[in-house]
């Protein structure tokens, strides 16, 4: 079973949820595809082994390049310049797409790795702990969640921290997922993103439910939406001082009394997948 | 026209309830909203006529099927995976990336790239005018977007402009970031929080950009907000607020209404907060 934790708005609660599922399912494997953020990984300790993400970035012989421009020209990403009738490559506009060395007939460029981030790892218990970290000044770590996503084994279970928003990474990270856990808060803010997020589980076809974290006494705007829109509400994490004190230092709160909250949800994921 | 830019690294942390309630002490006549993947601030200052148009990223390939003859050439040269071989070869438009590499070695030319819609450009045009848009589930290319945005804004114009900026630190930070004179950084008083300040910090410093930073809800973890402040003293970086937690915020916000419209512990911070920024600045 795969269950994908996402919220489009960021600080909703989805590392909460997404550390503390897998801290109740035993083998479980956890990984953090909020590679700008990489808060996950906290939760689970501070010795990680690091496996670096490389990109590749094209580089130009200067004495083989004639200035056919042909590259550049090529180039849908402005990524290659004429500076001063020298071709230039600009690497932090490169997608990697390996298009200009392919139209280049001199052979004038090859490719080189450039660092893009990495992947933190561990073996904590009975988990396997991933978490992908996107190198400062680094545009996207799209290719570094294809790579986390590659870790799934088959038939392992496996929990997936999502970042926030609603664009192409956030797409890679719940492809394969068998269940999308949408957390959102009561706030005007929490629905208008939980709407942009529903949404996206839907294109995949996606089986989804809603855990309202923040709760206070009246959660009526996101409840109303939800019976509205046939998303089930699996459960409510309270707003609690202590809760928020125990998450601020990175420690499992599912260690302490709020274990029911996160098995109850567990129980009903488990019987909306069927496994 | 000075630009302040409000950003967190970390999600939730408050940058728009403060961006919101910097829009009201400034009386600003221009404003934006730069989280264009998941955009709030709209929902505070929707006022006046809304103009919106079509935001294009590049083009995506759709394959001909009639002309495809199956050679899989541009499978494997595709480096996103974005074309599979499912009953035909298809596109997926979520992971093409539009770069031309499948049309270029496609013997048959049987693939053509399309302008594709891949979010809005709003703009509110009130008494303010404000910025913002929206980006299409899936798409990629938010950077970009993030600078049509920003394009709205006029620069003749001697007001401070506020903008509220995503979280993270990748291409749509990078792009809200440039041209603005001073980022207010809000963290929280977490190890996440802490966590992402710093790396949001080494982003803004590779830029040159002045900023400062506070420390929302720094009540919830007194031990943890002290570890940030040694940390900024550490590096000599100014702390220009405390921010109180308090449940009151949500209500406030859910009813539309800036924080600082009303008197009370978080409002006074943000607006002593304010007036300490416009000094430095």
């Amino acid at each position: 079973m795969q269950i994908a934790v996402l919220s489009g708005k960021g600080g909703a609660g989805k590392t909460l949820l997404a550390v503390n599922l897998t801290n109740l399912i035993e083998g479980a494997t956890f990984l953090d595809c909020d590679v700008e953020e990489p808060n996950g990984v906290l939760y689970f300790g501070n010795s990680f082994e690091k496996d670096n993400v490389y990109t590749k970035i094209p580089i130009i012989d200067n004495k083989r390049c004639i200035n056919c421009h042909s590259c550049i020209d090529f180039c849908r990403y402005n990524a290659i310049i004429d500076f001063l009738g020298k071709v230039k490559v600009l690497p932090s506009l490169c997608h990697s797409c390996g298009g200009c060395k392919l139209v280049c007939e001199e052979n004038a460029i090859h490719e080189e790795d450039e660092l893009l981030g990495w992947i933190n790892y561990s073996r904590i218990k009975s988990h396997k702990v991933y978490g992908g970290e996107l190198k400062i000044g680094k545009e996207t770590g799209v290719s570094i969640i294809a790579k986390l996503l590659d870790k799934i084994e088959v038939n392992e279970d496996s929990v997936i921290d999502c970042p926030p928003g609603n664009g192409c990474s956030v797409m890679e990270s719940i492809q394969n997922a068998d269940y999308c856990l949408l957390v959102s808060e009561p706030t005007i803010f929490g629905l208008e993103n939980l709407k942009m997020v529903y949404d996206l589980t839907k294109v995949y076809k996606k089986k989804a439910g809603l855990v309202i974290n923040k709760a206070v006494n009246n959660n009526d705007l996101i409840e109303k939406y939800a019976l509205k829109n046939n998303l089930p509400v699996l459960g409510y994490i309270p707003f609690d001082r202590e809760l928020a004190l125990l998450n601020s230092k990175s420690e499992m709160v599912s260690n302490f009394k709020y274990k029911p909250y996160f098995m109850n949800i567990l129980n009903q994921i488990r019987e909306e997948v069927g496994r | 026209m000075t630009q302040l830019l409000v950003l967190s690294g970390k999600g939730g942390t408050g940058k728009t309830t403060i961006s919101s309630s910097f829009i009201k002490l400034s009386h600003s006549l221009q404003f934006a909203d730069c989280d264009v993947e998941a955009p709030n601030l709209h929902l505070m200052y929707s006022k006046g006529n809304k103009y919106s148009e079509s935001y294009h990223g590049l083009d995506k390939a759709i394959i001909n099927q009639d002309v495809c003859i199956e050679c899989g050439l541009c499978v494997e040269h595709c480096r996103f995976h974005a074309i599979v071989n499912n009953d035909g070869f298809k596109v997926n438009p979520y992971k093409c990336e539009g770069c031309g590499v499948c049309s270029y070695v496609c013997p048959v030319e049987a693939i053509q790239y399309k302008q594709q819609i891949d979010g809005s450009i709003d703009l509110y045009d009130n008494t303010y005018r404000f910025s913002t848009g929206s980006l299409k589930m899936g798409s990629g290319n938010s950077g970009l977007l993030v600078t049509e945005v920003k394009k709205q804004l006029m620069k003749d114009n001697d007001n401070m402009i506020i903008i509220d900026g995503p979280p993270g630190l990748g291409c749509p930070v990078i792009a809200s970031i440039s041209g603005v004179d001073f980022i207010l950084v809000v963290t929280e008083a977490s190890m996440s929080g802490f966590s992402d300040m710093k790396r949001i910090i080494e982003t803004i410093r590779k830029t040159k950009t002045k900023f400062a930073v506070c420390i929302n809800k720094y009540d919830i973890n007194l031990k943890i907000s002290n570890m940030i402040k040694n940390h900024l003293l550490e590096e000599n970086i100014f702390l220009v607020g405390e921010l109180p937690f308090d449940l009151e915020v949500n209500n406030l916000i859910n009813q539309g209404i800036p924080v600082v419209d009303i008197d009370n512990p978080v409002g006074q911070a943000i607006r002593k907060m304010y007036d300490l920024i416009l000094n430095i600045l």
